[in-house]
């Protein structure tokens, strides 16, 4: 029962998972859900280049999402529009100019289904050997820059004033979500890569005392939301990136079913 | 460490002819000043004055954009914003919130909670936290790294008014055991500035400085502050002996409440010469040097 192909499955899923959580957390901590929007809908203008110029295409992926997320920071420093309208437009105009430069190209029959939605079946070798690579290479960037983005999602002045450098340590988380959305196309795809990083995070924030308990345990809430995905489209046979979600939604309500942590003022005399 | 002499010391940070413009407007200009360790100096002015954009440029959170800022090599600040609110989606602790920026000992945590008298708190949740509950946290967190300069930007918002004044005792007890130099952004400026060496009073330019008792008699800062401004430090030179609790009833000096206060009734110290009753009286923590005799009991809170 378990073939070859859903083996792989599982395990791209669950690096992928595992590598998201943390980033997922910071994108919730600082707001930028919508961020992680958009550079996925960047991702259809990376493939459409990709087939057009005959690019590598997780790369050509990752090179449009860094150059979006450059831009915004390049927007945001001129400061005439608030983020969120910056990023409603190049959110919508990438995956636009995605679509059109598609269909330009009638000589390519391409799947855009399947980059929407993605494909975790039909993830080959080399898929799983990427999504573990770039997913420790990922996870050490975090871990060796957590301190610095942590303290600037509280306050990034405080962050510079003591030492820390804020810009920097945003500037690489940028470019470590461009990294990971471009990884992530294929497993869940474009349209739900969002909701990968933001539902476990969600879930995973009534149970943590702590920025730290709460990465760890949104990677295992998406570790968790992958098996059970997989498992369900087979026994159901729907398709596997929006079962992935479904799971990760069903776990998210079911924490919401739980008491919360009564402990916040653990230690009050009172 | 502490610096035997502060007025030879090499300056932490010195400013000078700082402007930082914003938008084509200047938000503040012509700023000189410097801060020696174990020196505190105190920015005052109305709202927009510029006291945080200068505070900003003095560590190096903002660029200016005429004028220089240095800063000793390997300065090490501890800053407490003007604002700061923890996004409800993060669990952060207080004891986590104390190793934002750098990490600590536990016996160091331990104890810079326990200076501003919220060790009971370790555990809370930043965003349960009132307001000044809040405030003691962040003044934990920038004095537990043990810094050469302490930037408190209104640290005491929203603290109680006993708890206030115990704050800047504190504020002063971290300068004279560590000599760490301190610039301090307040509008309190009745309690601020009987602790501090220099007063600088802003209004998108230095309009006056000096010491306090020269500051609160200078024209500049009498046209800026009114008359009554002046009088406001008088008021915290005298001797306070009782607080005045908010059902009308009074809190003396001794621990005991009674339902008014005269001065025949014994519970108060004999008042020394000169000492006028002002409008707005203060209850002080007592400390090791805040010269009324009784014992100190620093961290205690008396706003039950």
């Amino acid at each position: 029962m378990l073939d070859d192909f859903f083996i792989r499955a599982l395990a791209a899923g669950i690096g992928l998972a595992i590598t998201v959580g943390p980033l997922g957390c910071l994108v919730v901590w600082r707001r930028m859900a919508y961020f992680g929007d958009t550079m996925a809908h960047s991702a259809l203008l990376g493939v459409a280049l990709s087939l057009l110029m005959d690019l590598n295409l997780t790369l050509s992926v990752f090179a449009v999402a860094a150059a979006v997320s450059l831009l915004l920071l390049l927007l945001q420093k001129r400061g005439t529009l608030s983020t969120d309208a910056l990023l409603g437009i190049l959110s919508h105009a990438t995956l636009a100019i995605g679509l059109v430069l598609v269909s330009f190209m009638t000589w390519v029959r391409i799947d855009l289904v399947g980059f929407l939605f993605g494909d975790i079946l039909a993830v080959s070798r080399g898929d799983v050997d990427l999504v573990w690579g770039g997913g420790i290479l990922v996870l050490f960037a975090v871990v060796r820059l957590w301190r610095p983005l942590v303290a600037s999602t509280v306050n990034p002045e405080l962050a510079e004033a003591e030492g820390l450098e804020p810009e920097t340590a945003r500037l690489v988380f940028m470019l470590l979500m461009a990294l990971v959305i471009a990884i992530a196309m294929k497993v869940v795809g474009i349209l739900l890569i969002t909701a990968l990083l933001i539902i476990p995070a969600a879930t995973a924030r009534r149970f943590s005392a702590s920025p730290e308990t709460m990465a760890v345990l949104a990677s295992l809430v998406g570790v968790l939301a992958v098996v059970g995905g997989l498992f369900g489209s087979l026994k159901f046979d729907t398709p596997s990136g929006p079962s992935i979600v479904v799971a990760a939604l069903v776990l998210f309500v079911a924490s919401l079913l739980t008491r919360p942590r009564t402990a916040l003022r653990q230690g009050d005399p009172a | 460490m502490l610096q035997t002499n502060t007025r030879i010391a090499p300056p932490l940070v010195s400013l000078t002819g700082v402007g930082v413009r914003r938008q084509g407007r200047w938000l503040v200009r012509g700023v000189e000043f410097s801060i020696a360790p174990g020196e505190i100096v105190t920015l005052i002015g109305p709202n927009g004055s510029g006291k945080s954009t200068t505070a900003k440029a003095a560590i190096g959170v903002m660029k200016p954009d005429e004028g220089s800022v240095e800063r000793k090599a390997g300065l090490k600040v501890g800053y407490v914003p003007q604002k700061l609110s923890v996004d409800w989606t993060m669990p952060l602790s207080v004891e986590r919130l104390m190793t934002l920026t750098a990490p600590l000992k536990r016996a160091e945590i331990d104890a810079a909670l326990a200076a501003t008298g919220i060790a009971h708190l370790a555990r809370a949740e930043v965003q349960h936290l009132s307001g000044g509950e809040f405030q003691r946290a962040l003044l934990s967190r920038a004095i537990a790294r043990k810094p050469d300069l302490l930037v408190l930007d209104e640290p005491v918002q929203g603290v109680d008014f006993s708890g206030e004044i115990a704050l800047y005792d504190l504020i002063k007890t971290i300068r004279n055991t560590t000599g760490c130099g301190i610039l301090l952004i307040s509008h309190d400026l009745h309690v601020v500035m009987a602790e501090t060496d220099t007063v600088i009073c802003l209004n998108g330019h230095v309009c006056c400085r000096g010491t306090p008792q020269a500051v609160s008699r200078s024209p500049e800062y009498l046209r800026l502050f009114g008359a009554r401004a002046g009088q406001t430090l008088a008021f915290y030179q005298h001797h306070h002996d009782h607080t005045h609790l908010p059902d009308g009833r009074v809190l003396h000096a001794d621990g005991s409440v009674t339902d008014d206060c005269r001065p025949d009734d014994g519970h108060h110290d004999v008042m020394p010469t000169g000492g006028r009753a002002g409008p707005m009286r203060l209850g002080h923590v007592h400390g090791p040097d805040c010269g009324c005799g009784q014992p100190p009991v620093k961290g205690e809170r008396r706003d039950a």
